[in-house]
């Protein structure tokens, strides 16, 4: 079957391309050691000897290896979030970046991080703040968008410009006038989003939450067809509707905060892994979730590659790259969609 | 026990005394209609009459004010929309844009989902209410075409598919023929009266409402201004009365149906 076929594909290409990225850097170690090094410190039989070094050891188990998961978790995230958006709103822009979420989010976590303050220690209540302020940019925006009566797509997008807008303004002013000057400047690196800097220990709480997320999202999956058939459709095909898109903000809020408080806000990856699988699997979301995820894993491990690696030593923030690459797909895409204007549902 | 399209063969519809308010705006105001299994029911009126409103009570998104909508007996608001969507299907006037590339029999698949829980797959028998759907439609040769690339009449029918395919015994429809040329209006329509279930459908074209329905009600400022078979209903009286124009209706000597003439 092509769908299987093409899920293999992807899960092979995704296999590839961490190993590339847990190879390559300022040390190169060739494909056979980085699986000897991970297959030794997951305690599998094989190798059955070490034929490496401690250093490089440390350096592709310690370093690299968080650092590439959180990437493709991050990547896969960000690609399962976008999908959703794009049903939940009808229209194939939507973002958890473009839509002011991330922004919310990170506006969340810097708050927690300018203020010092600490709810449950810094570990919890940096994804808790995060989390808090992504659900009131979804609330924020979906307000604006829907005073005075149905929600209409265009209104949705030009409410998620101004709630970004708002919420990077907000943010950028809270680091301008924070009274520890090093800190903040660490914490606008963050705020262009990168993956540098991870340890296990921050890894966890990001995957569980993909685990989790992902199982959910692929069960709703004939929900979020049914949303592309209108709001009204929706509902007579057995959607209650209202409980469900309250359900999923909660969820997608849930998600892109605990990701941008570990990896800062990365945008377009939500935008462009979707409509990337969609040409290869349909539009079905029984098929362009699971895609999807595997999708923004990929091409996100790959990004921070480039972002390693393009100027090195320096390194590139990583959400640089993605809005590279995803503004103009964003471009094409409005362009696109004003072309094929159907039903208006379309920007 | 199911027919060919597996619908039931019930199919009652009651609308009881029925009051619907946009805001404070009240659109229909203590409004009854009733279409008994299998008939096909045809609502006409002018623009803002209430027709789309009251349609909108029976397919379960507009919760009347007052009053109460059943089919089979069953009040639509005392079951839940899931149990509902497997007795009543609709063809809503947004639903002719479908967003994403789906293709047709995803689009179809759709009418699955009341019966469908969490991790289901496709079972032989939701196969067969697809195929049965299309057929019914004449649409199986459309099957794998992507739902964005069809042409009006075309989307319209396959509209029709996903709603039989969750094998409703009331289908509802609004505007059905909006769009349509004329060749395709009358497919439609006649595809409609040939279905197992009972039909409600709001039509803007009496003549063609006269054509295809075996009673009417007209609507008028969200009252019911007439109803019965359609040559009891449509006489130039009424129609002066509802729309404010001059006709004159004739029995046409071949179909038998009343026929419409305006005069301007």
């Amino acid at each position: 079957m092509r769908f299987t076929l093409v899920v293999g594909l992807l899960a092979g290409a995704l296999a590839v391309a961490m190993t590339v990225a847990l190879g390559v850097g300022a040390v190169q170690v060739p494909p056979a050691e980085v699986w000897g090094i991970v297959g030794h410190r997951l305690g599998l039989p094989w190798p059955a000897e070490v034929s490496w070094t401690r250093a490089r050891e440390t350096i592709i188990f310690d370093v690299r290896a968080p650092r590439v998961l959180l990437g493709a978790v991050c990547g896969a995230g960000l690609a399962a979030v976008g999908t959703a958006m794009q049903a939940l709103v009808r229209n194939p822009l939507a973002d958890p970046y473009l839509l002011g979420v991330s922004s919310g989010a990170s506006f969340g976590a810097v708050t927690m991080i300018v203020l010092g303050t600490t709810l449950f220690g810094t570990r919890g209540s940096l994804p808790l703040a995060a989390f808090a302020g992504a659900l009131a940019a979804m609330v924020l925006v979906f307000a604006a968008a829907r005073a005075g009566g149905g929600v209409s797509s265009l209104r949705l997008v030009l409410a998620g410009v101004g709630v970004a807008s708002v919420f990077a303004a907000l943010t950028s002013f809270l680091l301008l006038t924070a009274e520890r000057g090093n800190e903040a400047r660490e914490v606008l690196s963050w705020t262009l989003g990168g993956l540098g800097g991870v340890g296990w220990d921050t890894l966890w709480l990001p995957l569980a939450v993909l685990v989790a997320a992902s199982v959910f999202l692929m069960t709703q999956a004939r929900n979020l067809n049914l949303l592309l058939a209108g709001e009204e459709a929706a509902a007579t095909m057995g959607l209650a509707v209202g409980a469900f898109r309250v359900r999923m903000f909660v969820l997608l809020s849930l998600v892109t905060g605990v990701l941008v408080s570990a990896a800062g806000p990365i945008g377009f990856v939500g935008l462009m892994a979707p409509h990337a699988v969609r040409v290869l699997v349909g539009g079905d979301h029984r098929r362009v979730m699971p895609a999807a995820i595997l999708g923004g894993a990929i091409f996100l491990v790959l990004a921070d590659v480039a972002a390693r690696t393009i100027s090195a030593p320096q390194e590139i923030p990583v959400g640089v790259l993605t809005a590279l690459c995803g503004g103009p797909f964003f471009l094409w895409l409005m362009r696109r969609g004003s072309r094929r204007a159907e039903g208006g549902a379309a920007l | 026990m199911n027919d060919a399209y597996g619908t039931s063969p019930a199919g009652r519809l009651d609308v009881d005394g029925v009051s619907l308010s946009a805001g404070t705006f009240r659109i229909v105001r203590d409004l009854s209609l009733t279409a008994a299994p299998g008939e096909v029911v045809g609502l006409v009126g002018p623009n803002g009459s209430g027709k789309s409103t009251l349609l909108r009570s029976v397919y379960r998104v507009v919760r009347p004010a007052a009053g109460r909508v059943s089919v089979d007996g069953q009040d639509a608001w005392s079951i839940g929309s899931r149990s509902y969507a497997r007795m009543v299907a609709a063809v809503v006037q947004e639903a002719a844009s479908v967003e994403g590339d789906l293709t047709v029999r995803e689009v179809v698949a759709m009418g699955r989902t009341p019966y469908k829980r969490l991790l289901d797959g496709e079972t032989p028998d939701d196969r067969r209410a697809m195929t049965t759907a299309l057929d019914g439609v004449g649409a199986a040769h459309l099957t794998h075409r992507t739902f964005t690339h069809l042409s009006g009449g075309e989307k319209q029918r396959v509209l029709i598919a996903r709603a039989l395919a969750q094998r409703p015994a009331l289908l509802v429809l609004d505007e059905p023929t909006n769009h349509l040329d004329i060749r395709h209006q009358l497919d439609v329509l006649a595809l409609l009266r040939r279905l197992p279930a009972t039909v409600l459908l709001a039509l803007h074209d009496l003549n063609l409402a006269a054509a295809f329905c075996d009673r009417m009600y007209v609507l008028k400022a969200g009252q019911v201004a007439a109803s019965g078979p359609p040559a009891e209903v449509l006489t130039p009286a009424l129609i002066s009365e509802v729309y404010g124009v001059a006709s004159e209706v004739a029995v046409h000597p071949r179909t038998g149906t009343p026929q419409v003439t305006y005069l301007t």
